[in-house]
């Protein structure tokens, strides 16, 4: 168990997290009007969204499927009725004067999330709910003193709110907790996950207590977009109230903005009667109803999880967990080292593009999908060390070529600039005499017990030859010769 | 069911409707002697009856995900107060 020493004994933090995340979908939960990010504003609206009088929602059934989807991968229970409610309240981003939302009956219910937490150890976090619902307009406030201007774009876009039981525990679980549902909507390509275009978006609820006992007064902080910006709100916030508690103060249940210049929270000035919501089921709008044929179909086409890839790869593959871990956490990694590991050694593989590849993209600063070199390119290029073509050491270098020319043979690399491995062996004993025979002191201080020096004169005869010799080769033969 | 003055003003508020302080007490009567109306739909024994969710039986209509098109911009925004740059304003609200 995580605890926070105070001044008068231990603490213990207890997180919920409140994700919003943005459906893929083509056009809006209720209208026609298209989802695309970054257009000019307002042109993205239509009379729904702008709620101009007069004008009915119409669901998008496939906003729906996309729920009942991550439902099923959050493997939670799928309420066959649902229904939608207006939560209301005034802010000139929502032209309504109400959200609709969904309150009392949600879409699908509880479910959870397993953690992959340091050292192999797993954690099993509860998800209370997840519902549909409709994303607001933006406000942007730094564009003229004393004005805020309305973009109407991304109002209308459907929205899942998935609620996390108060199961985490530290700022690092609710990172875990973020990344692997952020991996898992990726996998069922229900949300993009892009936090920093605000698909995904964070509200942190946070309260301490003593060990044991009952939960502490909570606050939430609102709309944090970064994993980072979240465990800094966590502990910020956690300190925050244990100093009060301690200092003989109340903690006051109330919502926190974080500031991220300042890596702090303070309250929102808005009035507490403003959360006076409201809720009542919304007229224009019947109960959803789903059929549990359609709802099958739909698991029934789920893709392999992030959670079963991993089991799969450590059981199939022999990968350790923390390989297997890193290799499934974004479905593209997944899919690359997939095909490059198609009928060839998983470890070697694993290595490859967890090792150069990654190395690579980090350097360039670019995704998977980016990558110059395929993952069919890169598969030829393992086989080329496999079948003794060419050393590890010279496919490294193969391996820049490609990345850098943007060649996809590996094998015309090799030929083309001669770097096939010297197996035969009378060449390689051509070189190794030449190297005995120019430093004899060497050879004395093998021949006088220094093992260490075999090493030295490994490198020598790779050197002389570009790297090329089989090195197994060069082994055998110098400790042939040296015992002579 | 009977509403006090000062829950009648905070619906008011909450509606963002104005109401002077001299009509609450009037107000206050009304609204109450509409609720004990309808909770005379209490005394009905409805354990065994589904909640009707609308006159007609009818199901929620679904659309496809298709893109129908947004309005002209100069529609969406024809009746605003102010607007800049294709924005709607309003005077400074922030947190």
């Amino acid at each position: 168990m995580t605890l926070i020493e105070g001044r008068t004994g231990e603490w213990e933090c207890v997180i919920g997290l409140e994700i919003h995340a943005q459906v893929i979908s083509k056009a809006k939960l209720f209208s026609g009007a298209p989802t695309d990010f970054g257009a000019e504003p307002n042109t993205q609206v239509s009379f729904v969204d702008a709620a101009m009088p007069g004008m009915l929602p119409v669901i998008n059934g496939f906003c729906v499927e996309q729920a009942v989807r991550t439902g099923l991968g959050l493997e939670a229970e799928i309420n066959l009725t649902s229904v939608f409610d207006r939560k209301n309240y005034f802010y000139p981003d929502l032209p309504q004067g109400y959200q609709i939302s969904q309150f009392p009956l949600p879409i699908v219910g509880k479910g959870s999330i397993t953690l992959d937490l340091e050292g192999g150890e797993t954690r099993t976090i509860g998800i209370e709910r997840l519902h549909l619902e409709q994303d607001a307009g933006k406000s942007l406030h730094d564009r003229e003193p004393g004005a805020t201007y309305i973009d109407l774009n991304r109002s209308g876009v459907a929205l899942m709110e998935i609620v996390s039981e108060p199961d985490m525990r530290s700022a690092e679980e609710a990172g875990a907790y973020i990344r692997k549902l952020r991996s898992i909507l990726r996998y069922l390509g229900t949300c993009d996950g892009n936090m920093e275009e605000g698909s995904l978006r964070a509200d942190v609820n946070v309260s301490v207590r003593r060990p044991g006992e009952d939960l502490g007064t909570r606050c939430e902080i609102k709309n944090v977009n970064s994993v980072r910006f979240v465990q800094q709100a966590i502990e910020y916030e956690a300190a925050r109230q244990i100093d009060i508690i301690e200092d003989g103060g109340v903690i006051a249940q109330e919502t926190r903005l974080f500031d991220p210049s300042r890596g702090e929270t303070r309250p929102m000035r808005t009035k507490e009667e403003s959360h006076d919501y409201r809720y009542f089921p919304d007229p224009d709008l019947l109960p959803l109803e789903l059929d549990a044929e359609w709802v099958a179909d739909i698991k029934a086409s789920l893709p392999e999880l992030p959670e079963a890839k991993k089991a799969r790869f450590m059981a199939d593959l022999d990968l350790d967990a923390y390989d297997a871990g890193v290799l499934v956490a974004e479905r593209e990694t997944a899919e690359y080292f997939e095909a490059v590991a198609e009928g060839r050694d998983a470890k070697a593989c694993a290595n490859w593009v967890m090792g150069d590849l990654f190395a690579a993209l980090n350097k360039a600063g670019l995704g998977i999908n980016e990558a110059p070199v395929s993952a069919a390119s890169l598969g030829a290029l393992i086989d080329l060390i496999d079948d003794g073509t060419i050393s590890r050491r010279i496919a490294k270098e193969v391996f820049e070529t490609m990345w850098r020319t943007g060649s996809k043979d590996a094998a015309a690399i090799v030929a083309e600039k001669g770097l096939e491995q010297i197996s035969d062996s009378g060449a390689i004993e051509a070189e190794i005499d030449k190297v005995i025979a120019a430093n004899p002191g060497q050879v004395a201080a093998f021949k006088g017990g220094n093992e260490k020096v075999i090493g030295w004169f490994v490198g020598q005869i790779m050197k002389a030859t570009e790297g090329k010799a089989n090195p197994r080769t060069v082994n055998e033969i110098l400790r042939r010769k040296l015992a002579d | 069911m009977s509403l006090d003055k000062a829950t009648v003003a905070k619906i008011a508020r909450l509606a963002r409707i104005k109401v002077p302080d001299d009509d609450l007490a009037a107000l206050a009567g009304e609204l109450s002697n509409i609720l004990d109306w309808i909770e005379q739909l209490n005394e009905v024994d409805t354990r065994d009856v589904p909640p009707m969710t609308h006159v007609a039986a009818m199901k929620l209509k679904w659309r496809q995900d298709e893109v129908t098109g947004a309005a002209p911009r100069d529609d969406v925004i024809a009746n605003a107060p102010e607007e800049r740059d294709g924005f709607f304003t309003v005077p400074k609200v922030l947190e």
